[in-house]
């Protein structure tokens, strides 16, 4: 225990951090919250003053505010089931002993130090494009005249489909250091009670995962839900535009700081819903 | 049935040699004891007949029949391991279950043989616990009992005890006795704890850098060690030994005497010395003990001996239980 005195001391010498974090947090909440019961749109400076709740009731019926709700919560949910389901079998997979492993768990973590904006844009331009892209080139080999145009096609899918390129190695990486934490003489437990390998897998290995895969989907969430460079780089705002999105054109196209406040507010009501629900999940799992 | 025969038994990781072979005959029933230093490569020779090792060469046959190449599981033995390697995720009974499920045996079954084993091993109450809330010793209990539920040929017991303490270690001791008599089943039981290897084995595997330097019952090893380095491992306090000149006239490199065999008389012993320390424990007294042309001995006294430190003092060895070495470290006749 430490004495009354010492605590005082740990207090005051904290207090000058806590003070510079609350307000790096509470001053652009404070000021969101102001602008968002304002009228402030640039394109109409004239017109000012209390909006009351109009700039969250005209968010809500924006055309694009369920739609991109929508697009929200599936950008989330796809990349979340893709990096979980393919992060436990690439982690499996560098589990085994094969020649130059090493190098390939250190190239592994690479995607996940690349600029959103710098993969999207080669994902865009050299990988997906309907004309000069790696995709296209593929199909033209076998025979396709038209190949596919990915964002304007499947808009939503080319998104998940960089992000969770993005994000596999992160949750690769966390469940693979998981793997390597099980006990050896449970494996070999496992090995004389006679568990065939999927058995082994189901009963002993997923078991032993479920802690870290909460943990990868909490920390997931969090940053899904802000996904942005993505979307802007590849232009598919307008098809596959999560909330992130819509604030963001309310701010830059509409040019409506109270609405894109207003906006940011719900974002960060749907976070904190999600992130609840989450929370409670993980403790669950972290109780066990 | 359950006979286990190593022939020839080789074990290298690349240059490095754990167990040059290993010959070795175990009988149905038996309880033998694979006792040694740690790295004697006692743990390894237990794996490589559990399956847990592939061997280098050499050849494994359990009831005849040659398993070298068989899985863990299909040599129908059973492992409790050191740590106790429970499944922390599930309940106690399904761990006992578990190896059940995984062959298949239909569920009333299962839930007989659970029920039955947690009633020999004292768990019913806690069958729907999971490992983390029991205790060192009912951990080891369940690890127990997953392994009798298999109805195994043989169980293989790789350092048991080592993580319990003092006294539960005593009674899980008796314990595994007591289940070794009920059962009647071939039992390997690895430990580097020689007291456990007395007490337990009906055979003794002393082991010692990989090579099996003796087999033989507890009293064989302590009343003919046939090397130096069981007769130092067998025993406690160790054994003690003279060489030079001493040695040399009973025609010996090295000569060995047990605390237990030297008597302490007033004169006329063979080595005279002084007191250097005396251990008294009640029961015994543990001297040790300067004597010139012997070296330093430790002898043992009866527990009310009064001799202190500094008091000179006469011993004598019970002759007929002097042990003889030649150069090498091997035994010589009784001569």
């Amino acid at each position: 225990m430490a004495t009354r005195q010492a605590q005082a001391l740990g207090r005051l010498a904290l207090a000058p951090s806590v003070i510079a974090l609350a307000a790096w947090s509470f001053v652009p909440l404070a000021l969101t919250i102001y602008f968002a019961f304002l009228r402030y749109n640039l394109q109409d400076p004239d017109n000012t003053g209390w909006a009351g709740f109009s700039n969250f009731y005209y968010f809500f019926k924006d055309p694009y505010f369920l739609k991109d709700l929508i697009n929200t919560l599936l950008l989330v949910g796809s990349v979340i089931v893709t990096t979980v389901v393919g992060g436990v079998l690439l982690a499996l997979l560098l589990d085994q002993p094969f020649w130059g492993r090493g190098i390939v768990r250190l190239l592994m973590i690479s995607p996940f130090f690349i600029m959103p904006t710098v993969s999207s844009l080669v994902w865009k331009n050299l990988i997906m494009h309907p004309v000069f892209g790696l995709l296209a080139g593929i199909q033209r080999l076998f025979g396709a005249h038209q190949p596919i145009d990915w964002f304007g096609t499947y808009p939503r899918f080319s998104v998940a489909l960089i992000v969770s390129w993005q994000w596999l190695p992160y949750a690769a990486l966390i469940l693979l250091t998981a793997l390597q934490s099980l006990d050896e003489e449970q494996k070999d437990a496992a090995a004389m009670d006679g568990a065939p390998p999927l058995s082994y897998f189901y009963h002993i290995v997923l078991p032993h995962l479920a802690r870290p895969i909460t943990v990868v989907i909490l920390i997931e969430t969090i940053f899904l839900l802000n996904i942005f460079a993505e979307i802007k780089v590849t232009s598919v705002g307008g098809f596959a535009g999560n909330l992130t999105y819509l604030v963001f054109s309310q701010l830059n196209d509409a040019t409506d700081v109270g609405m894109a406040a207003a906006g940011g507010l719900v974002a960060v009501v749907l976070a904190n819903i999600v992130s609840a629900f989450l929370v409670r999940m993980v403790g669950k799992n972290l109780e066990a | 049935m359950g006979t286990i025969s190593l022939k020839k038994v080789r074990k290298a990781f690349g240059d490095v040699v754990i167990i040059p072979g290993a010959d070795l005959d175990i009988k149905d029933g038996e309880f033998i004891v694979f006792v040694g230093p740690s790295g004697c490569g006692k743990s390894t020779l237990l794996r490589l007949i559990a399956g847990l090792e592939d061997m280098t060469s050499g050849k494994i046959e359990i009831d005849g029949h040659d398993v070298t190449d068989v899985a863990p599981a299909g040599r129908e033995l059973a492992m409790v391991f050191q740590s106790y390697a429970l499944y922390p995720h599930m309940s106690v009974r399904n761990n006992i279950a578990f190896p059940l499920k995984m062959a298949k045996v239909d569920k009333g079954e299962i839930e007989k043989k659970i029920a039955h084993a947690a009633e020999i091993l004292n768990l019913t109450e806690y069958l729907d616990r999971k490992p983390g809330q029991l205790s060192g010793g009912q951990r080891q209990r369940v690890a127990i009992g997953r392994a009798i539920v298999r109805e195994p040929k043989a169980f293989l017991f790789d350092e048991p005890l080592s993580n319990l303490d003092a006294a539960l270690r005593v009674n899980m001791r008796v314990f595994i006795m007591q289940l070794h008599k009920n059962l009647a089943t071939t039992m390997i039981y690895v430990t580097h704890d020689q007291v456990e290897a007395m007490t337990m084995a009906d055979r003794i595997v002393v082991l010692n850098k990989g090579t099996i330097e003796q087999v033989g019952s507890p009293l064989e090893l302590y009343n003919k060690p046939r090397s130096l380095f069981v007769a130092g491992f067998i025993g406690s306090p160790k054994m003690n030994f003279i060489s030079g000149k001493e040695a040399a006239q009973l025609d010996a490199h090295t000569i060995g005497i047990r605390p237990e065999h030297i008597d302490v008389t007033a004169s006329k012993g063979l080595w005279n010395g002084t007191i250097l320390l005396a251990e008294h424990l009640g029961s015994d007294s543990f001297l040790h003990v300067d004597a010139s042309d012997a070296g330093r001995l430790v002898v043992r006294a009866p527990g009310e001996f009064a001799g202190k430190p500094g008091d000179k003092i006469s011993l004598k060895p019970v002759s007929d239980r002097l042990h003889r070495f030649d150069s090498a470290g091997l035994a010589l006749a009784r001569g």
